[in-house]
């Protein structure tokens, strides 16, 4: 499966995808600078996290228009997987690949630790190894991760199986305790209606190998092997 | 000699406004032979000043051991650099911003990471890790919460953003910072050690190039600024803090290391402190060169900007660096990919010279040398005196029978409590490296495709330090490496920031002197020297200065990442001990310093004594049954003595949930003392029962004492005197409870 990072100035876990994609899951992998339109043929494209533009005037606000994200809407409608993670899920939803948007975090604080989230579906091409109801530990690095929409936005993602992942606690129970920065429905990652665009605020590729102390991310990565992308 | 110079007259109250003394005028006048201009003034004002001369303190830092097998750069460069292996090498330094940081926490904690970020890759180097070492007032003085939250949100909002894992550091709280706090910034990269830059301006005729953000007029007087006390003007120089901008940083970064890797480069410098006069200035002293620079052809984002100010402005995220000749268009086209702003300014001269003009006129001709090699250099008078009593302040407590409320006194202070509502504004994983969460005695970062880790710590007592500063730079020295080694690393180099108060008072710098010998004997016994450091005087306010304050930061290596401990007791059953010198009681009656201060505020008596041959030889039985695989977790003795160590392993174990349940070994004194005094050179370590021989063979074989004390235990610890009567027992979730709400009205 042939990966693609994006990297926009500023970006700063491009190399980590890179890394938990290539040398990690062992599968082709390149970056691609904002500036080109040519994603190169690969199949599975990663916006990554970072503060791309340094989140100035919002985060994800200019870079949606990078020369590159009109190739990686294209992408999109052609129903290929695209994961934002972090800064990458607050450009797509800057994008309009994703509804809503990621306000600051209740405590207006960034936040760096561990969380707990309970996958709620099976139908990403990141989540197809993942059972619902299945609880992974991920870790989270944010100041603008509360996500917001409107009430009939919310019942419309709740009724299309929109809502991939939600803070939860260790036993896999969604709780305002659980959920470190005030999300709505304790959401912590979204996909669009055709499934195949996911945002997410926790970091898979930080959680990618035993040594650094957990690898449920892997399996968001792992999970696009079993794909097959037309 | 210089008709055209067209500003206006200077004088010796100009020259005192700007932080000449009368004798240093009068040195100018002489070695001119004239007048200097207003430009030149500034310039000797940023060159001759205590933060870029280093005139009060060069004659003792020369005591520093700085050479060693593994240095590939020690002092003098924008960072030391350290050979770790496999064709890499690590390099690092630490500095300070204390002032900008009390005048503008926010701005001046984020410009203090900035700053040492581009030390670190002007060396070639990819930062890796960031950490801080934090010194606050009374956590109860008006000012304190405001400042935490600024610094703490500061370092955040740089380092998360450029995308450096801020992997630990350190916290403390004490009176003698309400007016002068401390920000100490240390970094470290990694990079290939046959590819070292340095800030070397050779080769006459090589063009001399400007790369990053536009000049302004911020930051002006900066580096004076750090070389002079405070008083209730300090918020009058606020202008003169600088105003960061990460985002800038992280495309300077990434350009700079791309750059490097052609060999268009011949020496770049960051413009850190006096901006473009001191990397100018030090680029051509370096190479005993001499540089004309143009100012019409230097980005400004202001108009109508004086020489003097663009010579003297500490605009943030710029870089200066010499290319070869023929080689501009290759940085042009680099720097034009990134979005960044790139000129040549000016070119390589071989006269010896900095020269400096604008709009066809001439501002600035003087010798280097004169603002280098010979800059002023003092060597102020020295007069020890004793600040604090002699005696020890626990005899002045009331003896208790139940020690657990004072425990959980001591976890419950800002100071010796949990952290974490500092580091987790801190984005510590981003890279994914970083093998432990911070508040370990190391942080330990993996080395991508070997097996090696690197651990690094800061440490320093300034309670020590004003007792005794000759022992206290010797126990910061001591402890450092103690960290390292309980986390499995052996102690490679260091770096340090020397906080220190008014460097005119004999007191102070009797201080200054006995620190820097007695680290100076540490270094030596410990085979630790040093490579890079920064020094800060007039930490003082209103003519009181705080305690002399040496922060070390260490470099370690673990060749191999799995063979490491930490702090937190993993297993329930496993055997408790001590590791000290043979020569010593396990636990010998030493002062209860941290004890006394949390519950009575008072201060006073000895640091505790070290051997440095005793320290050496624990260390090395700590990292060889760590490299063994003997160990469950080590953990140093420290500020609260054995009591904090075992509360601290049992927090850090999982989910808190493990104490334990030890006997005191037999010692004199009193109760208290003994249990939360202070002794050096003893490391906390836990492992499995049928390990305890080989570790007892292990210390015999090394002249080590081993001391077992008890068994990990579920869910409380429970200590006990020698004869068997109950110091305290307390459930974990009350240790707990304490310790996690230590912060808590701060953040």
């Amino acid at each position: 499966m042939q990966f693609a990072v994006i990297v926009f100035p500023g970006s700063n876990c491009d190399h980590d995808c890179y890394h938990a994609v290539a040398h990690v899951l062992g599968q082709p992998a390149k970056f691609v600078w904002h500036k080109e339109r040519d994603l190169g043929g690969a199949e599975v494209i990663i916006v990554p996290g970072g503060f791309s533009y340094g989140d100035y005037l919002r985060a994800g606000a200019i870079s949606r228009f990078s020369p590159v994200m009109k190739s990686v809407a294209d992408h999109a409608a052609a129903g290929r997987p695209v994961i934002g993670i972090c800064n990458g899920f607050q450009i797509l939803t800057e994008a309009g690949l994703l509804p809503g948007a990621l306000h600051r975090n209740t405590s207006l604080r960034f936040i760096c630790k561990d969380v707990y989230v309970r996958c709620m579906t099976s139908r990403t091409p990141f989540t197809t190894e993942i059972l619902p109801g299945e609880t992974l530990r991920l870790p989270i690095a944010h100041g603008e991760g509360n996500y917001f929409c409107d009430a009939e936005t919310f019942a419309e993602m709740e009724e299309n199986d929109q809502i991939v992942f939600r803070y939860c606690d260790a036993e896999g129970t969604p709780s305002p305790e659980a959920n470190p920065n005030g999300s709505l429905g304790h959401i912590a990652g979204i996909c669009n209606t055709g499934g195949n665009v996911l945002g997410l605020m926790p970091h898979p590729e930080r959680a990618s190998e035993a040594a650094l102390g957990g690898d449920d991310g892997l399996r968001l990565f792992q999970s696009t092997l079993s794909v097959t992308v037309s | 000699m210089n008709g055209q110079i067209k500003e206006a007259a200077t004088n010796l109250q100009i020259a005192l406004d700007h932080g000449i003394a009368e004798d240093e005028w009068e040195r100018i006048l002489s070695a001119l032979g004239r007048e200097p201009t207003p430009t030149e003034l500034g310039i000797f004002s940023a060159m001759w000043n205590e933060h870029c001369s280093y005139k009060s303190s060069r004659v003792h830092l020369k005591k520093f051991p700085t050479s060693g097998p593994r240095v590939l750069q020690g002092p003098g460069e924008n960072a030391g650099v350290v050979d770790i292996g496999d064709g890499l090498a690590v390099a690092f330094k630490m500095e300070s911003h204390n002032h900008p940081s009390f005048i503008e926490p926010y701005q001046g904690a984020a410009t203090g990471v900035g700053g040492i970020l581009r030390d670190i890759f002007t060396m070639g180097a990819r930062p890796v890790a960031l950490m801080d070492s934090l010194r606050f007032g009374a956590p109860d003085h008006e000012r304190t919460r405001y400042l935490v939250g600024g610094v703490v949100a500061g370092i955040a909002g740089y380092g998360n953003c450029i995308g450096v894992p801020t992997v630990g550091g350190e916290t403390g709280f004490h009176p003698c910072y309400n007016g002068n706090i401390l920000v100490n910034v240390m970094c470290a990269g990694l990079m290939k050690s046959d590819a070292i830059f340095r800030g070397t301006a050779s080769g006459a005729g090589n063009p001399v190039i400007y790369v990053g953000a536009p000049t302004g007029r911020d930051g002006i007087h900066g580096a004076s600024m750090a070389s002079a006390g405070f008083d209730e003007t300090a918020s009058e120089k606020r202008p003169t803090v600088q105003v960061g901008d990460p985002f800038r940083e992280k495309l300077l970064l990434e350009a700079c290391l791309e750059l490097m890797k052609k060999d268009a480069v011949i020496g770049i410098q960051d413009m850190g402190a006096a901006g473009l006069t001191s990397s100018a200035v030090e680029m051509a002293g370096r190479a005993g060169t001499g540089l004309i620079l143009r100012l019409d052809d230097v980005p400004s984002r202001e108009e109508g900007m004086t020489p003097y100010e663009f010579m003297l402005s500490e605009s943030q995220e710029r870089m200066l660096l010499v290319a070869g000749r023929g080689r501009e268009g290759e940085v042009r086209e680099i720097f034009e990919r990134w979005d960044l702003p790139m000129a040549v300014v000016g070119e390589v001269t071989d006269d010896g010279r900095l020269r400096v003009e604008s709009g066809g006129k001439s501002f600035v001709n003087l010798a280097v040398d004169i603002l280098t090699d010979e800059a002023p250099m003092y060597k102020r008078p020295m007069k020890a005196e004793r600040a604090l009593p002699a005696t020890d302040p626990l005899e002045t407590l009331p003896s208790a029978e139940d020690l657990g409320p004072a425990l959980l006194a001591l976890l419950g202070h800002p100071g010796g409590g949990d952290k974490s509502p500092i580091w987790e504004q801190y984005d510590y994983m981003v890279r994914t490296n970083t093998l432990t969460s911070p508040g370990g005695d190391a942080a330990l970062i993996r080395v991508k495709n070997t097996a090696k880790a690197l651990a690094m710590t800061t440490d320093g007592n300034a309670r020590y330090c004003m007792l005794d500063p000759h022992r206290g730079g010797m126990l910061a020295v001591a402890e450092a490496a103690r960290n390292l080694s309980a986390s499995g690393a052996l102690p490679l180099a260091m770096t340090n920031c020397l906080n220190f108060g008014n460097p005119e008072r004999p007191a102070v710098m009797a201080q200054f002197s006995g620190a820097i010998e007695g680290m100076t004997e540490a270094c030596n016994a410990l085979k630790v020297p040093v490579v890079s450091g920064n020094v800060s005087f007039y930490n003082e306010t209103h003519g009181v200065d705080i305690y002399p304050t040496p922060i070390v930061g260490m470099v370690g290596l673990i060749e191999d990442a799995a063979k490491r401990t930490g702090t937190g007791f993993t297993r329930e059953g496993d055997v408790i001990a001590i590791l000290y010198p043979a020569d010593e009681a396990p636990l010998p009656s030493a002062g209860a310093h941290e004890y006394v201060w949390v519950l009575a505020g008072r201060e006073g008596g000895a640091p505790p004594s070290i051997s440095l041959h005793s320290e050496a030889a624990v260390q090395t039985v700590c990292r060889e049954a760590i490299g063994s695989g003997l160990l469950s977790s080590a953990h140093d003795l420290s500020d609260g003595g054995l009591g904090i160590a075992l509360a601290e392993s049992c927090l850090a174990s999982p989910g808190s949930g493990l104490g334990g349940e030890v006997k005191i070994p037999d010692g004199e004194g009193r109760p208290d003392g003994h249990l939360f005094g202070e002794a050096a050179s003893r490391i906390l370590v836990s492992l499995a029962p049928e390990s305890s021989e080989k570790l007892r063979d292990l210390a015999e074989n090394n002249d080590v004492g081993y001391q077992e004390i008890g068994r990990t235990a579920e869910g409380h610890l429970r200590v006990e005197s020698p004869d068997g009567r109950p110091y305290f027992e307390l459930p974990m979730k009350d240790l707990l409870a304490a310790w996690k709400g230590a912060l808590g009205g701060l953040l």
